[in-house]
């Protein structure tokens, strides 16, 4: 019978990311409620040396597979592993990651299995024994609670990057591990020709504490300059509405709404966005808003715990000042 | 090459949200309807190909009656047919049942290449173009931002956190697109385009014609459903913060620091 909880981690260049701990954290929290194990899938190359580290955040026992082959997330050799894994296991949940990957490989993986998938989960909780997720829809315009259908196997969801809360780790644990040596599948359908990695490694919207974005209000690509050291400060990223997009100021991977990124930082600042309705569906579920605008009627208002009217040239570099006054003393 | 553009037609993304009586969906009584945006790329994708390779372009839709409206409009973007499966019996269907139904409608046509918006801005659910992959048993290059087909392959680009990537399958392959509306520009439908779509043909399908069964589709097969839906909290507007540039400068700064303790 089909118990206890399974996460599938995303490992790449040489660790976990983050998100992994993330969804083991909160595995952990629904195999208390459910009863049974939480179990971890951990493919890659050279995860072995790092999957026993799972144990910290709760993780019982992880299945292997470590070869050179797996060195980039491909669904003709991820896919079938996983598959062959959890129909073995046959965990009652399978928790994995909101991630460009995690999205790829868990739709797949509800496919081939026949189950169904809650993708984007920001609440998990257990219900008469069963999992039941809460997800938002149409960009967080609205908020959904799904279930799974009687005798559904498996009750598989997806959580977005930063959204649960990860256990702080208790490194003395270890998780135990069993490898699997497959035969990998010698399909070449899909080739993963070039990576490159963002330079000064550009912290994801979906991943960052901190979102400083500039929209129209910016008046063109140099002082986005302003922001990039604003969010340098905080240690977060910059982001951008679609308006700075189009004009071409921002590259497009930086716009927030409902046709770009929906981010949930601790801290947005919204600096001249006016707040149209496809902007807010992107950020509204920060946990704390700012809003820098010189007009006191813009929409973004009804949304910021602390909003200032002003112009944005005139406040911007004195509170650049006051934010490295603060840091430099503490 | 066949080119077929997998599309949804969804709520204006300036909708204000409703929740139905029902409790467990939107009210769609004073909805506008339009092509999801990121379909809307997909379609432009595929017309370019149009014009470079000659490639015929067919859009496929499921849903009801009205979602016809969304295929003439990728007609008059210059798509050259439309396919609409339209049966009671998919009402309710969860990711999986949809791309059965889509994935039954691609085992009667010819294509190359199926494209089709990483998402839909409505259920926001990112599975059913990847679904469609699985049970159709090709590869799939997802979320691109770029596109070039030659030699029976096609290469995309996309954005992986904190990376690009290079990623190439062999053909038949489909691929969702993601980027923003300045990756792709979607040519907007002129006027001559509009008269020429009323003329292009437009299939009508059921599950009859697919020969998918009603009980592999619909509610009762949904593996997973909707319980309750309902609006998110709304925010309080907070304080607008007072005096002088200098004064709110410093405001801000203390109760960033010691309010909310996030700097
Ligand atoms: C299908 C569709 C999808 C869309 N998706 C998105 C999306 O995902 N994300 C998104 O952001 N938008 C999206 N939009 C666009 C959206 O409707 C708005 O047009 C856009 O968000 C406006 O951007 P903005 O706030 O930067 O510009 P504006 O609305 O022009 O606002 C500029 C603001 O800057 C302020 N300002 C100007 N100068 C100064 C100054 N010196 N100091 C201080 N403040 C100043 C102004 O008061 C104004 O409020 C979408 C639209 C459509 C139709």
């Amino acid at each position: 019978m089909a118990e206890g909880v399974c996460v599938i981690t995303e490992f790449r260049d040489g660790a976990f990311r983050r998100v992994s701990f993330e969804i083991a954290s909160e595995g952990r929290r629904l195999a208390d409620e459910l009863g049974g194990p939480l179990l971890a899938i951990a493919l890659g190359d050279g995860v072995t040396e790092v999957a026993p580290d799972l144990g910290g955040y709760g993780v019982e026992k992880v299945y292997v597979v470590d070869d050179p082959l797996l060195k980039d997330y491909r669904a003709e050799t991820y896919v079938p592993i996983a598959a062959e894994m959890l129909e073995s296991i046959e965990p009652k949940v399978v928790l994995s990651a909101g991630s460009v990957d995690g999205k790829d490989l868990s739709a797949r993986l509800a496919a081939r299995l026949e189950a169904g998938l809650a993708t984007d989960c920001t609440e998990l909780k257990i219900e008469g024994g069963a999992l039941a997720a809460k997800r938002p829809m149409y960009a967080g315009k609205a908020l959904a609670w799904c279930s799974w259908s009687e005798g559904a196997w498996p009750q598989m969801a997806t959580c977005r990057p930063n959204v649960m809360d990860c256990l702080p780790p208790d490194t003395a644990k270890k998780a135990e591990i069993e490898k699997t040596n497959v035969a990998l599948p010698g399909s070449n359908l899909t080739l993963v020709v070039k990576t490159e990695k963002e330079v000064g490694g550009k912290l994801d919207l979906t991943e960052a504490e901190t979102i400083v974005s500039g929209g129209r209000g910016m008046k063109g690509p140099e002082n986005f300059a302003m922001l990039e050291e604003l969010a340098t400060l905080l240690g977060g990223t910059v982001g951008a509405s679609r308006s700075a997009v189009d004009s071409g100021w921002r590259p497009h991977a930086d716009q927030v709404g409902q046709t770009g990124k929906v981010v949930t930082p601790t801290l947005y600042i919204a600096v001249g966005i006016s707040g149209a309705i496809q902007h807010l569906a992107g950020m509204s579920s920060s946990k704390y808003i700012v809003a820098v605008n010189k007009d006191p009627e813009a929409p973004i208002f009804s949304k910021t715990d602390y909003g200032v009217v002003d112009d944005l040239f005139r406040f911007l570099p004195v509170f650049i000042e006051e934010v490295k006054t603060l840091k430099s003393t503490c | 090459m066949d080119v077929i553009v997998l599309l949804k037609q969804v709520p204006d993304t300036e909708t204000k949200i409703k929740i139905d009586a029902d409790g467990k969906s939107i009210d769609t009584s004073d909805i506008k309807w339009i092509v999801n945006p990121y379909d809307e790329y997909a379609v432009e994708a595929a017309l370019r190909l149009q014009e470079s390779d000659g490639a015929m372009v067919t859009i496929l839709s499921m849903g009801p009656e009205r979602a016809v409206e969304a295929i003439r409009t990728a007609l008059a973007m210059g798509a050259d047919k439309g396919v609409l499966v339209d049966d009671p019996a998919t009402e309710g269907s969860d990711a999986l049942g949809k791309a059965k139904v889509l994935a039954a409608a691609l085992r009667s046509m010819d294509f190359d290449l199926v494209f089709c918006g990483h998402r839909a801005v409505d259920d926001d659910e990112n599975q059913v173009g990847i679904m469609v992959a699985e049970l159709t048993g090709i590869p799939h290059l997802g979320m691109a931002v770029s596109i070039e087909v030659a030699d029976g392959k096609a290469r995309i680009e996309r954005p992986l956190e904190g990376a690009k990537v290079t990623l190439e399958a062999t053909m038949p392959a489909l691929v969702t697109f993601g980027g923003a509306h300045a990756v792709w520009n979607p040519r907007y439908a002129s006027l001559p385009g509009i008269m020429k779509a009323k003329k292009k043909p437009l299939e009508q399908k059921t599950l009859a014609d697919l020969g998918v069964s009603p009980d592999e589709v619909g509610a009762q097969a949904a593996k997973m459903q909707v319980t309750s839906m309902g609006l998110p909290k709304e925010r309080q507007a907070g304080r607008v913060l007072e005096g002088d540039t200098d004064e709110k400068a410093k405001e801000l700064t203390r109760l960033l620091h010691e309010e909310a303790k996030v700097i």
